[in-house]
């Protein structure tokens, strides 16, 4: 037993219910009433003090009975990252709930409000228990088992979002109140703007209704869920393999990336390993997807400086690793490429000479765009010190990826939790040192560098051999077999049908995606459909932490802000 | 013709009705409003950019007014929770406007047939052009916008288009 989870185990002994230890992860069944309380201790004691994710899971229809029929997940890290806790609890009854732990991790904040709005559980203490993804008008918990999937409401009109203003302002002292509690008008010197959720530098659709003293801005309200597509309730219809194209439009810049980590989580529940060339092909085109979603990052933030000329720079050779996409996977965007157990198809014919010419425009759109930048004094100006976060207040906010790499942490799991065989291969973790605009667009710009570096190493060995582990349950039989056999055509027929089936049981699996740790937390129930995908996506709590880094700044302060901060709207309200 | 010798400029009249030089000139100075909100965007984004250049067909001037635009693209996903904002931001657009649906999910929810996704823009807005794809590719943006081009020589001048339309989120 490792010596991370022996001395929790030990002082908890009494509380814990079950546990499960499983490599570097450990599972363990507690009371709802303790949570607040085991949390606290694992974060200040144990040191378990990065938070992933909080979810729920509505065990109605699940095929082996359970105690309750909700559920609470929690994921925690350990600081030095190789180690991660699972809790889970039951809940009795959800208009109770359980206590809030936003308190102790400011990323529980808007998780446990989307736990609340997609599955109606209460947590005690929260300052804001409002809907997170769902418009405002919404009856019910789309989540829950009993809600049709297909039960859409009207929205009518947007939410002012004049409420939470005013408490926000109110818990600033910048509110009068008037003689019955109730909250007046806001005071006259505050002007109100709507930043989003349709504007060029929303980055998608995004909202912030900020409160302005002249330019600065003094409380800021966000509101997300405009591009809430209902991808987890999706996935609970749909067979493991036809989820990948949904996860491509998790974050579109980038789709393989989401292609790679979904295949990777199921695979893992499987208990399958993939052949080398699959890790060799699934590696280089993670890093091609981290160059092209830094890519666009880069190239809109600097848009939105003023710096039109480095959007064409670097969105050429973008074009160019989009020619190779289509020539690859048949389309530029939403790839798909991915299977579970391998892939759709072998690398064509030729693509080697292609990837290196690409390399080749990518490292010289780089370097043009940085001898715009790299020494400009506008850029320096509207970048340095810049929201500015510290390590701490980064892990905090439940940070990951170069947001957390540019405040000075070295995370990156392709490091400190190494996977397929990126523990073969030579790069550097790109840090940064005070966590400013500058610093998240730095880290960007030396990571594209990196993953180039990765890239050469891989095409130079790229093994032979299958793409596709040889295992009938898993991957489609050759055509002819179908064709010409009975064997094969049942094969072809139930893996069809039924889809690929995954053991009972359930477990969280992530990757290092261009924007952090992206992970999927998979409730199986022994069938080829998912009982429930839960994403931990990277973006939602960095966008949690944005109204807190713009407070005090100017409005174009928050915006190059926002765009350093590469919020992926598909990625956050999935 | 050289239009740089006076002469013939001096002594040239062409005979035209104003309908049609008014539509001719809005056909290559299309302004487009993007309503931008998911994939497809990203998309438009390469449209806009060096090797497509959506400029050779005047419509660079992407304007996020959309009282200073007469074409509106969707290019994205609308939830229902968008859609009061997008009804908004075209009831603020000036006549004569046009509206792109680009791409699956606006022309008709996609494959998001679920609770939160509105399935199809035209249930609150009227739609000129849908764009199959998803996302599309940017050459069918550009014919999309070419067929725009081919209505707007057909407009009327002083007249509204699509006044008897009512959507959803009309009269409510």
């Amino acid at each position: 037993m490792s010596k991370h989870f022996e001395p929790f185990l030990e002082k908890f002994d009494t509380t814990i219910e079950a546990s499960e230890k499983l490599n570097k992860n450990l599972t363990v069944h507690i009371p709802s009433s303790s949570i607040k309380e085991v949390i606290d201790s694992l974060k200040e004691e144990f040191r378990f003090n990065l938070l992933l994710d909080i979810t729920a899971i509505d065990y109605e229809t699940y095929s082996v009975k359970k105690k309750s029929q909700f559920y609470l997940v929690y994921i925690l890290r350990h600081e030095e990252f190789f180690h991660t806790i699972t809790l889970k609890c039951a809940v009795t009854d959800p208009e109770d709930g359980v206590e809030t732990i936003s308190e102790i991790f400011r990323a529980a904040d808007w998780l446990e409000r989307e736990t609340y709005d997609q599955y109606g559980i209460h947590f005690q203490g929260h300052h804001n228990l409002r809907r997170l993804l769902n418009h405002h008008q919404f009856v019910g918990h789309p989540l829950r088992k009993s809600y049709p999937i297909t039960k859409g409401q009207l929205c009518t009109k947007s939410d002012d979002l004049l409420e939470e203003m005013n408490k926000r302002l109110d818990s600033k002292g910048l509110l009068k109140c008037d003689h019955g509690g109730a909250y007046s008008e806001q005071e006259d010197s505050h002007m109100f703007l709507n930043l989003g959720p349709s504007h060029p530098a929303s980055h998608g659709t995004i909202r912030t209704l900020v409160a302005l003293e002249g330019e600065v801005i003094v409380a800021a309200v966000p509101e997300i869920g405009y591009l809430h597509r209902g991808f987890e309730k999706s996935c609970e219809n749909h067979t493991y393999n036809q989820i990948i194209p949904y996860t491509d439009r998790l974050n579109y810049c980038s789709a393989l990336s989401n292609n790679i980590a979904f295949s990777k989580a199921v695979e893992s529940m499987i208990g399958i390993t993939i052949t080398e060339r699959a890790m060799a092909i699934r590696v280089m085109l993670m890093e091609l997807s981290r160059i092209i979603d830094h890519i666009v990052c880069l190239a809109a933030n600097l848009v939105d400086m003023g710096a039109l000329t480095n959007y064409f720079y670097l969105f050429n050779p973008r074009e160019e690793v989009y020619d190779f996409l289509s020539k690859l996977t048949g389309a530029r965007l939403t790839n798909s490429y991915m299977r579970i157990g391998g892939m759709t198809h072998d690398l064509y014919k030729g693509w080697n000479k292609d990837l290196k010419e690409i390399l080749k425009s990518i490292e010289k759109g780089v370097d043009d765009s940085l001898s715009l930048v790299a020494h400009n004094r506008i850029f320096h100006d509207r970048s340095q010190h810049i929201s500015s976060v510290s390590a701490q207040e980064a892990l905090n906010f439940g940070f990951t990826g170069p947001n957390l790499r540019a405040s000075g942490v070295a995370y990156d799991m392709r490091t400190t939790n190494p996977y397929y065989n990126y523990d073969q291969l030579d790069f550097d973790v790109v840090v940064g040192s005070t966590g400013d605009v500058y610093d998240r667009m730095m880290v960007r710009f030396e990571e594209i560098r990196q993953s180039i570096r990765i890239i050469k190493q891989i095409t130079k060995h790229m093994p032979e051999g299958s793409i596709n582990v040889d295992t009938h349950s898993v991957i489609l039989p050759n055509k002819p077999n179908v064709y010409t056999t009975i064997e094969g055509a049942m094969n072809q027929f139930m893996l069809t049908i039924d889809g690929v089936k995954v053991p009972l049981g359930e477990k969280y699996d992530s990757l290092e995606a261009p924007n952090g740790e992206l992970g999927f937390y998979i409730v199986s129930d022994g069938s080829g459909t998912p009982y429930k995908v839960k994403v931990k996506a990277p973006s939602l709590v960095a966008m949690a932490a944005y109204a807190d880094m713009i407070e005090g700044s100017m409005i174009a302060d928050a915006i190059v802000n926002l765009g350093s901060l590469n919020i992926i709207a598909g990625e956050m309200d999935r | 013709m050289a239009v740089d010798n006076r002469s013939i400029l001096e002594d040239t009249v062409i005979t035209t009705k104003v309908e049609q030089i008014a539509n001719w000139g809005r056909e290559y100075s299309l302004w487009p409003m993007i309503f931008g909100t998911a994939c497809c965007a990203i998309e438009f984004m390469s449209v806009a950019a060096s090797r497509h250049d959506i400029s050779r067909f005047g419509a660079e001037v992407v304007r996020f007014s959309p009282r200073q635009a007469d074409l509106m693209i969707v290019a994205g996903t609308v939830t229902y929770k968008q859609a009061p904002i997008l009804k908004q931001i075209y009831d603020q657009m000036p006549q004569p406007k046009w509206v792109i649906a680009m791409g699956a999910c606006a022309s008709s929810g996609g494959f998001y047939d679920n609770y939160t996704t509105m399935q199809g823009i035209d249930e609150i807005i009227p739609v000129d052009a849908y764009v199959a794809g998803c996302p599309p590719r940017p050459e069918a943006l550009m014919d999309s916008l070419m067929s725009i081009q081919d209505e707007v020589l057909k407009c009327r001048l002083g007249e509204a288009r699509n006044e008897a339309y009512c959507g959803k989120l009309d009269h409510v």
